[in-house]
This record gives C-alpha cells, structure tokens and sequence, in this order.
C-alpha cells in the first residue's frame, strides 16, 4: 500500500484504473489554509512601516527591547491560545500573572526562606487556579467567560486585600537581599549576550515554550485532543477523548504561564505592586486571535500566538520609537483585533470548504 | 474488503455467546422516560437490529451500551459482568465501537486525525509521545479505499468530504476498532444504493466473523437482508422481539408502519 502522502500525483494505481487520481493541494492552498498566515503578513508589513518610518526601530537595541516587550505577552498569550483551541478562554490569567508574583515574594519574604520556596510554592498556587477555573468550568457546564470573570474579580480582591493585609502596603517589600535570589533572577530574569545582540531571557524561555507547544499541538495525542475538544466536544467525547482531563489541563497550562510571568516580574524588578496585571489578559487574548486562533475553539497554532505577540511588541515599541502618543495603541489593538477575526473567519471557511 | 473485520475481531469469540445483555433497563431525563423495562441480548455472531419510529428510544438504548449515558434502571452485562459506563472510553476498551448517527468527527481536523481520534497509535507510552503520523495515515487511507471511499488527500479536513463519504469513515473507523461488538445507529440514513450495500456488507461480514452487531434503522428492508433477531421499540418500550425465523418481512414491515395501529386505521378509512 502506497502512501497517498509520499507518493507524487502522477504515481500509477495498480489496483484500479477507475479510482480518481490523488492530488495532494497545493503548497500554496495547504500555506494559506495555516492559521497564523494572517498574522505573518500583518507582522511583515507592520515591521517594514515601522522600520521606514523611525530610524530608532532599525537598531539592535530596539529590536532587543521589541522581542523583550513581546516575550512578556507572548508567554501567557501562548497558554491563552492553547485554551482557545479547546474551546475556552481565560479572563482570569492577567492577574494571575500578579497573584504569582505576590504569592512568590511574600512567602520568601514573610517567612525568610529561600527565595525558591516561594517560586516552588507560588507554581503550586497558579496551578491550582488553574484546576479550579477548570474543575468549575467541567463540573457546572457554565461559559468559561462567566467562571473566569468571576475569578479575575476575586484574584484582583485578593492581590490587594492579601497584600495590604501582610504589607500594609500595596507592593511587596523588596526581595533582592535574599537567598537564592540571584539565581532565581539568573533563570526567570537574567540578560543574555548573544553578541550581536543582547537580549532577555524571557525572550529565550518563550521560543522554547513556544516550539514545545508546537509540538504538543501537532505531533502529540495531548494536541489531537485539544484540537478535537475545541472543534467538537461532543464528538470528541464519543470516541473516548477524555474531555474534562484536557480542559482542565488546559486551564493549568494557562497557569503555569501566568506563574512563569509573574516570577519573570519579581526577579526583574525584586518587588511588585499589587495592582497590575488588570487589562493585560484581553491582549493575551488578542494576541492569540490575531494569530489565528478561533474565538469558537479548534483552530488555532502556537506559532501564531508568537507572532500576535510579536505584532503588539512592535507596535507598543514602534509607536514610542516613532515618536507618537502611546495611547493609540488601544485603538490599534482594536482594529487589529477586527482584522484579525475577520481574517480567521476566511480562512476557517476556506479550509473546510468542500473540494 | 473485508479482512480487516477479520483481522481485527477478537479470535476468542464463540458464536452464539452473549456479548452484551440487557435486563429491565430504563432510562429517565428528568421527568421524560425515554426508555423502559427493555431487554435485549446481543450475541457473538448476530446481528440484532432495533427499529422504530422517531423517538422511540433507539438513540438512548445505544447510548447505554456505548458508555454515553449510563442506564437509570435495570442491569447492563457485558461478557456477563455487570458494568454501568461512564464514558465511551469504557466502552471502548470493551471493544464495544459505535457509529452514531451525528458521526462523531472534528470537521477542522484532518480525515486520518479523525479515524484514530481517541486511539492514536503512538511512538511509545510516555505522555508525551509523538504520534505515528506515516503509519496512521497510511492505515486510514488503506482502510478507506477497501471501503470504495477515494478522499483527493487524507491530510484534508474531514468537513470537506461530502456526507456520504463522512459516514463511510465513521464506519470504517468502527469497523477498524471495535474488536467485539459494532454498534451501528442508522448507517444507511445518508447514503446513496451503493454504499448502502457496502454498508450491509461489512455488517455481514462483522457478524461472519464473530462479533455482536446492533444494527439501529428505519428501514426494515435493510434490517431483513442482514438481521439474525428483530426488536421494535416503541414510545421506550418494546412491541416485538422475534427471531429472524419468527417473523417474515411483510410482518417487520408491518409492524414498523404501525402494526394494529395501522390496521385500525385502514379499517376506519375504509372506503
């Protein structure tokens, strides 16, 4: 038996002269049907105004602070786009991403210990609001838009009461005398020098996270399951895909990455204010659409979530760079994120249009 | 065409063994019964085929056995163990394979990810394993064709196949992993006279080589040319149970237009 796949178009079929020729589609219709070809060309053209226009966003410099500015979207965003191909969405993750941060500083901070304690603590605390918006999600059937709210509200509440509360302040005290804190910082936070460029580690962990995602996705049985509880839960779930299990894995991965970032902030800064994160979760969100992953769920890559991240890295740069008011920046989020929809919706259609 | 039903079934069965039996099962949504006090037996080497009107409990009977809801009332055996399913993996791993009337595929995915969706051959047993793509691929193509189903690329999302050919693999799929018993729920609903005779022909070939089929339909011609044991439901209870030698076509089909419901009716319209 042949393989339809090695095998070119014009391979003679010995058994039947009256079976249809295979054709295998095109490169160009297998590119196009991608879900993150959208978002290239949009991070092409965007990169090329930007490098016309202001002479700063040419240097090494600028495209070191760019990829450090997309890393800090670009990790969460990567988790986000995962759950989105599941179906779901998170609008708890951007203060996750401070609850980390909090829970990691004031536990090494609190009880003097070593500074990895509260890094290993704070993993186990992400985790665990992941399972939870997960576990909820499964057992009430309720839209993960509703549950997630609910968290986001109670998150933001508990960043500021917990750390007033401890602190008497709204920022945790300063950490950097501590032990283990430079090596926390050298992983979550140091700069590495590359040479010709110089660059954060963050940057390095999100191309690492992201590949691994992109092989999760496409080459394990994990992402055949993603893909098919975000395409189809119930048919998913008559063939034996164990549906609860992913989601709630799902919304643990979108945890991970929020406890990654917030250590990331800690060891960057030694102290966090207790009210960030509110708003960032819908860029992550964006991010993820505008690279392609389908508000609907089943569709979507890692990849793409990289280069939504790498659009608003430029653009946020790019309008400093350029010397405009950074506050258009919202309205360019907006747009992007209409584009993008509508560019998703085109290519959904395409690729599941009858041939 | 039909080695693979072959290859696959299990060899340890014997014809005439009760694979799945059912005793007084009963099943409630709510304040709804959709099922009541049915009995049924599937054999090794029969087909048993249930037919009825539109809402008559079909769907819920063969959700029962194939793990999607569990019963409320009664006893489920499965090799003469009693087992209340929780989900359809359960059912699988009892070699109990279904193909259901919505199909069950992902219409983004690809046909071969559908095929082995929930079975997936991997490269070895740790979590993260890649999956062996050539090999699914090449076995879902091979299994397809023996149908008579020529898909232009395999790697093609399944939504792009027209019905008929969806159907085909949802049925190949079953055919390929239900090593015990085949669940079919209106297979021929979709399809044209010539795949309709594909189908009766692997659901022949399942029960030659062994396995329990329960083959779900409206149709009582295509129920009579391929069934050993005929039910007939109605409203969630059962109004006939006979064998293939109690009961002709004209009786079957009779019965499944109404039976004395029927007649009363000719007789009141008579003219």
């Amino acid at each position: 038996m042949s393989s339809p796949v090695a095998t070119p178009p014009s391979a003679p079929d010995t058994r039947s002269k009256q079976e249809p020729v295979r054709v295998q589609r095109s490169l160009g219709a297998r590119i196009l049907s991608r879900p993150e070809i959208g978002a290239f060309a949009a991070a092409v053209a965007i990169f090329v105004f930007f490098f016309a226009i202001a002479p700063p966003f040419r240097s090494a410099e600028a495209l070191s602070t760019i990829l450090y500015a997309s890393s800090t979207i670009g990790i969460v965003a990567l988790g986000v786009a995962l759950l989105m191909i599941g179906g779901e969405f998170d609008l708890s993750s951007g203060v996750a991403v401070t609850t980390s941060a909090l829970a990691s500083a004031m536990i090494s901070f609190q009880f003097s210990v070593n500074v990895w304690v509260g890094v290993v603590v704070s993993l186990l605390i992400s985790l665990a609001i992941g399972f939870l918006n997960g576990w909820l999600l499964v057992k009430t059937k309720l839209p993960s838009f509703l549950i997630t709210l609910s968290t986001f509200f109670v998150l933001q509440g508990v960043n500021l009461g917990v750390t007033k509360l401890v602190t008497g302040t709204v920022a945790t005290n300063n950490i950097s005398n501590m032990d283990g804190f430079a090596s926390a910082k050298a992983i979550f936070a140091s700069d590495i020098n590359l040479g010709f460029i110089s660059l954060k580690i963050s940057v390095l962990w999100w191309l690492l996270f992201m590949l691994a995602a992109t092989w999760l996705l496409l080459r394990t049985r994990t992402g055949n399951w993603i893909f098919a509880v975000g395409g189809n839960q119930d048919s998913a779930r008559a063939v034996g895909v164990p549906v609860a299990k992913v989601k709630i894995g799902l919304f643990m991965g979108v945890g991970f990455c929020a406890w990654f970032l917030g250590q990331h902030l800690l060891f960057n800064f030694a102290s966090v204010q207790a009210g960030l994160g509110v708003g960032n979760e819908l860029i992550y969100i964006v991010a993820a659409v505008v690279g392609g992953a389908l508000l609907t769920g089943g569709f979507g890559s890692a990849l793409g979530s990289a280069i939504g991240a790498f659009i608003f890295g430029m653009t946020t740069q790019g309008i400093v760079y350029a010397g405009w008011d950074p506050n258009w920046f919202k309205t360019f989020l907006g747009v992007m994120l209409l584009l993008a929809v509508l560019v998703n919706l085109y290519v959904k259609n395409s690729a599941s249009r009858r041939k | 065409m039909t080695d693979t039903i072959i290859e696959h079934a299990d060899n340890t069965l014997q014809v005439g063994t009760p694979l799945v039996e059912m005793e007084g099962v009963g099943k409630a949504y709510g304040a709804i019964r959709a099922l009541e006090g049915v009995n049924l037996t599937v054999k090794a080497g029969e087909v048993t085929c249930v037919l009825g009107d539109n809402g008559a409990g079909k769907s819920t009977l063969i959700k029962i056995i194939s793990g999607l809801h569990s019963h409320s009332e009664g006893a489920l055996r499965v090799d003469g163990e009693e087992v209340r399913f929780s989900s359809p993996r359960e059912a699988l791993d009892h070699g109990i394979a279904t193909v259901y009337q919505d199909l069950a595929v992902v219409g983004l995915m690809e046909v071969w990810r559908n095929f082995f969706l929930g079975s997936e051959i991997r490269k070895g047993r740790w979590p993260g394993a890649p999956l062996d793509i050539t090999g699914m691929r090449e076995i879902a193509d091979a299994e397809l064709k023996k149908m008579g189903i020529h898909v232009k690329d395999i790697n093609q999302p399944i939504g792009t196949l027209s019905g008929g050919q969806r159907q085909c693999v949802a049925i190949a799929r079953a055919v390929y992993f239900g090593a015990r018993v085949l669940i079919l729920d209106e297979p021929t609903a979709a399809l044209g006279v010539k795949q309709s005779g594909v189908v009766l022909k692997y659901t022949a070939a399942a029960r030659d080589a062994g396995l329990g089929v329960v083959f779900i339909t409206h149709n009582p011609h295509h129920a009579y040319m391929v069934g050993d044991h005929f039910i007939i439901l109605k409203l969630g209870r059962r109004v006939l149970d006979r064998t293939r030698s109690e009961v002709s076509l004209e009786e079957l089909t009779g019965e499944m237009a109404g039976g004395q419901e029927l007649a009363e009716l000719a007789h009141e319209l008579e003219r």
